[in-house]
């Protein structure tokens, strides 16, 4: 891997400046049943083509963002700061 | 052996170089590589080859093939073809037992023939099963070619430059020249770079030219790292444009390895470079013009050309070389007899398309020209020049594959036509598969000299078309590179507390820890330094905990939900232990958490988790957005953990008012600002080690003074394995060590920590699950029956089965028994159960205990 990332505030860099988080998951809400939990843990869907994943610039300003990444080509379609959808009871 | 001065030479013969070579003491000049020195100086043999220890002279001088690695002052597998002449080189053959001229190892290829065959150490030398031993030791000293001196150490400084262009050229050839000089024009940006050193004076305007320097492949983002010796450019290349030209390959007959046979390229170098007459008679055929004008060459150079033979006007049926102690002497071409002791061939030249292909073009078989060429190229990349086929002839159609001796396809791995048919015949019907079978191409020159050879000999063979056949996949790095240019410099920081240097001059043996440089202890005897902490009074350097500061309206809620803890009911002046715990309900990371006001906390974590807690907590927060701020003050904050009975006096003497630290102004588990020898200190009132004691976090830049004060009213310093000791006598658990990626708080003993009636924090619904099931181990306190100290690792032995393993294990004075922490299984986890662990291959009883070993009513940390 040694394709260009943007991050959201020092624009293009090197990939490896950044680090991996893996694909965005959804965190089952309320109390979830084991085979929610385990897919939601231990199960990724590792797609061949766009992806949508965490990303953060680790070396760089430490932000945290998300990316949509072609996993085949690595092309980077759009990237974005997230939008916390905040659950509290 | 040197041919009268001519124009054009690259050698100064006014300055003679003197130099060893094979254990023989001989002159070159300024400007000869290795090779061409030793080969003026009469040497023919540089290498014994790599399975039957064929002796091996000079064949392509382009630093391709094999042929002429040695080892070079201690660095194995340096090509002397390329390698410059430095005076006093110590050039030594590889892969020989004896010497060059006389190799024992050299009778595999005498009787060698039946048991050398491809795939034969698969089939033979697993059985009989206990021999492998036997085998394998034999076998390892027989395989490869150089060896490394493991003790060697860092012979060379690598370094890597980060770069830039506009337009990278790959080959200083005519067509990379003119690429180069067109793309000046539009203005800077432009570097060619190119393997041959001959290059190393081109000057061409506006273009930045480096050789000798290979680039080594094509990564996505247009990055092409190039190999310059010492220096790894890492390039970032708008545009690529690849003039890599092609390469003579040789022609596959009956003793074609035979020292003496040359390619034409090899020949001409020696001849105009080094001014060497390369042979008395030589026998020349080509399947070009340009190959066969070396005839001219040579008769230049004085050489008899007893026989040229144009490939193109007529393929010979029969065609064998034949040799003396492995050297050329005659040629047997379709029933004539011509002696000769040098034969010029070359079958045609091959693309040179590996960095195309690893970029991502398609590669084709031309069937004009029966080469291979790269069509579809990506975008950002162009070819020019022969590479992509353009100027070239026709390759030679392939001789009869005939004839007593063998034949080889490869001269780098010794693969030979017979085992290709071999392995044809044994079903490897694909060429991908019969690669990796025979180990053709797999070779030092990475099938620039074999790779259309053996498909064409596949072709042959299975009579397919070789478009059918298609190439095996062409993969970074294109050519041999070391590894430790790859490696480059040691740049990982070593991080030092701001007291380090205070432990240096008390003499204590340094450990590594993580990153970190920390004190084991200050003498031989870490049990002094227990009895210290445990009688008067001990100060450990612990700057190399995490640290982070949590603040925000909503810190207190982020916290809650990210440990399994409670912090909401937390006075400000209050701590609490807290453990982190993944989704998945495992065990991730420990420490404590400080409420300093209702709207800041003070986090700390393992040594080793700050970099990776800090990052967890920031990326749940970007989840959640919850109005907080995480700031990771690891390094600006030194902390000292000063323990012991005298605790409380001795910290008196240093603050300003001592009620400030009385045992009501100060209480367990209190945080508080003090200033302590006049520096602004949180201190903590915790302690790891079980004794009364306090955390004292404060600007790293007052480390020394502040430890100064604290020894000057008596504390001991003490190291990790004193503290690892007194934790152990506490039955506090280290994460990481007593816990591993399984552990949830319900097996390692800490059920009462997490609050599952809050509505959510990372890990609660795993450890619901969990609580539906029985654990089936559990972490565990022991006491040894006996005065042996088991391994970390230690196998638990349950009635001749392997039932848990030892985490922690140490002496102690205190409680006066080897003690310990297990994970044993769930039935065996109750207090007194007796167990067995293996220790030095016997078996020694230990009993199960829950709990503190020193001091279970913590009386002592509360006094």
């Amino acid at each position: 891997m040694s394709f260009f990332l943007s991050c959201p505030f020092c624009g293009p860099r090197p990939v490896d400046e950044f680090a991996f988080f893996g694909e965005v998951t959804n965190r089952p809400p309320g109390s979830p049943t084991l085979r929610e939990l385990t897919d939601y843990v231990y199960f990724r869907d590792n797609v061949a083509g766009v992806q949508r994943e965490w990303w953060q610039h680790r070396t760089g300003c430490g932000e945290w963002f998300l990316a949509e990444r072609d996993t085949r080509t690595n092309e980077v379609l759009q990237i974005e700061l997230p939008s916390p959808a905040r659950k509290r009871a | 052996m040197r041919l009268e001065p001519r124009a054009g030479e690259r050698i100064d013969r006014s300055k003679p170089i003197t130099f060893r070579f094979d254990g023989w003491q001989t002159t070159g000049f300024e400007g000869d590589t290795i090779a061409s020195a030793a080969f003026a100086a009469g040497k023919r043999v540089f290498s014994r080859s790599f399975k039957y220890h064929r002796p091996r002279g000079l064949l392509c001088c382009s630093g391709h093939c094999p042929n002429c690695m040695m080892t070079v002052d201690g660095v194995p597998n340096v090509r002397t073809c390329v390698e410059p002449l430095r005076d006093g080189v110590d050039a030594k053959p590889q892969n020989v037992r004896g010497g060059l001229d006389f190799d024992l190892m050299s009778v595999t290829d005498k009787i060698g023939g039946p048991f050398t065959p491809a795939g034969f150490y698969y089939r033979t030398f697993i059985r009989p099963r206990a021999f492998w031993p036997l085998y394998e030791k034999f076998l390892r000293s027989a395989a490869g070619l150089g060896k490394l001196d493991p003790h060697a150490g860092h012979s060379r400084r690598y370094d890597t430059e980060h770069r830039k262009a506009r337009l990278l050229v790959v080959g200083a050839g005519e067509a990379g020249q003119k690429a180069a000089r067109v793309a000046a024009a539009d203005g800077p940006g432009v570097v060619v770079v190119d393997e041959d050193a001959r290059l190393a004076g081109l000057r061409l305007d506006g273009v930045e030219v480096l050789a000798p320097a290979r680039a080594l492949g094509i990564w996505e983002g247009g990055l092409v790292p190039v190999d310059a010796g010492t220096t790894l450019y890492r390039f970032r290349a708008e545009q690529i444009v690849v003039a890599t030209g092609a390469t003579e390959q040789p022609v596959v007959f009956s003793g074609n390895d035979l020292v003496g046979v040359m390619l034409p390229t090899g020949v001409r170098s020696l001849i105009r470079d080094f001014a060497i007459k390369p042979g008395e008679r030589a026998v020349v055929m080509g399947a070009d013009d340009d190959a066969l004008a070396v005839a001219d060459d040579l008769r230049d150079a004085g050489v008899e050309v007893v026989h040229e033979l144009d490939l193109r006007a007529s393929t010979p049926r029969d065609l064998v070389a034949e040799g003396r102690k492995g050297r050329v002497r005659a040629v047997h071409l379709d029933g004539h007899q011509i002696d000769c002791d040098l034969i010029v061939a070359s079958g045609g030249r091959q693309p040179n398309y590996s960095l195309l292909a690893q970029a991502g073009a398609r590669i084709e078989y031309a069937r004009q020209l029966g080469v291979f060429v790269p069509t579809k190229l990506p975008a950002g990349v162009e070819a020019v020049g022969s590479v992509t086929g353009d100027g070239l002839a026709p390759i030679a159609p392939a001789p009869a594959y005939a004839g007593k001796g063998k034949c080889f396809v490869c001269v780098c791995e010794d693969v030979t036509t017979k085992d290709l048919k071999r392995a044809i015949g044994e079903g490897f019907d694909s060429i991908e598969l019969a690669k990796r079978y025979t180990t053709a191409t797999m070779g030092p020159c990475q099938g620039k000299l074999c790779h259309l050879g053996s498909i064409r000999y596949y072709a042959h063979e299975t009579r397919l078309h070789e478009t059918d056949i298609g190439t095996t996949t062409a993969r970074p790095p294109w050519a041999p590179v070391e590894l430790g240019l790859l490696a480059g410099r040691e740049l990982t920081p070593t991080r030092r507390t701001s007291i380090h240097w205070r432990h240096e001059e008390a003499g204590a043996t340094i450990q590594w820890a993580g990153p970190w440089k920390r004190p084991y202890a200050y003498s031989d005897k870490p049990e002094v330094e227990v009895r210290a902490v445990h009688e008067s009074l001990g100060v450990i350097d612990v700057s190399t905990l995490g640290k982070l500061l949590v603040e925000g309206p909503e810190a207190v809620a982020l916290l809650e939900r990210l440990y399994p803890n409670r912090f909401g009911d937390m006075k400000p002046g209050r701590i609490r232990y807290g453990v982190l715990t993944s989704d998945g309900g495992r065990i991730m990371d420990d420490g404590t958490v400080a409420r300093l006001a209702d709207d800041l906390f003070y986090v700390t974590t393992t040594s080793t988790g700050a970099d990776a807690v800090t990052a967890w907590f920031e990326w749940w927060n970007a989840v959640w957005g919850y109005e907080a701020e995480i700031v990771n003050v690891t390094g600006a904050l030194a902390a000292v953990n000063l323990a012991g009975p005298q605790a409380r006096e001795a910290l008196g003497r240093l603050v300003e008012d001592p009620e400030d630290v009385s045992s009501e102004g100060f209480k367990y588990l209190d945080a508080k600002q003090l200033e302590v020898a006049g520096v602004p200190t949180l201190a903590l009132r915790i302690g790891f080690v079980g004794e009364l004691g306090y955390e004292l976090h404060f600007p790293s830049p007052a480390g020394e003074h502040l430890w100064d004060a604290l020894v000057g009213v008596g504390a001991r310093p003490f190291g990790l394995e004193p503290q690892r000791i007194l934790r152990l006598e506490k039955g506090h658990v280290i994460v990481g060590q007593d816990t591993d990626s399984e552990s949830n708080l319900d097996s390692a003993a800490m059920a009462w920590l997490p609050k599952m009636d809050k509505d959510d924090f990372v890990g609660k619904y795993a450890l619901e699950h969990f609580r539906q099931r029985e654990e089936k181990e559990r972490l565990v306190g022991f006491t040894m029956e006996e005065d042996v100290v088991p391994a970390e690792g230690a196998q638990i032995v349950i009635e001749g089965y392997p039932a848990g393993r030892i985490t922690s294990a140490r002496r102690s004075d205190a409680v006066g028994k080897v003690i310990g922490l297990a994970w044993v299984p769930t039935d065996r986890s109750e207090p007194g159960t007796r167990f067995e662990i293996r220790v030095d291959r016997q078996l020694r009883g230990a009993r199960v205990t829950h709990g503190a070993f020193y001091d279970p009513t913590g009386g002592r940390m509360r006094s």
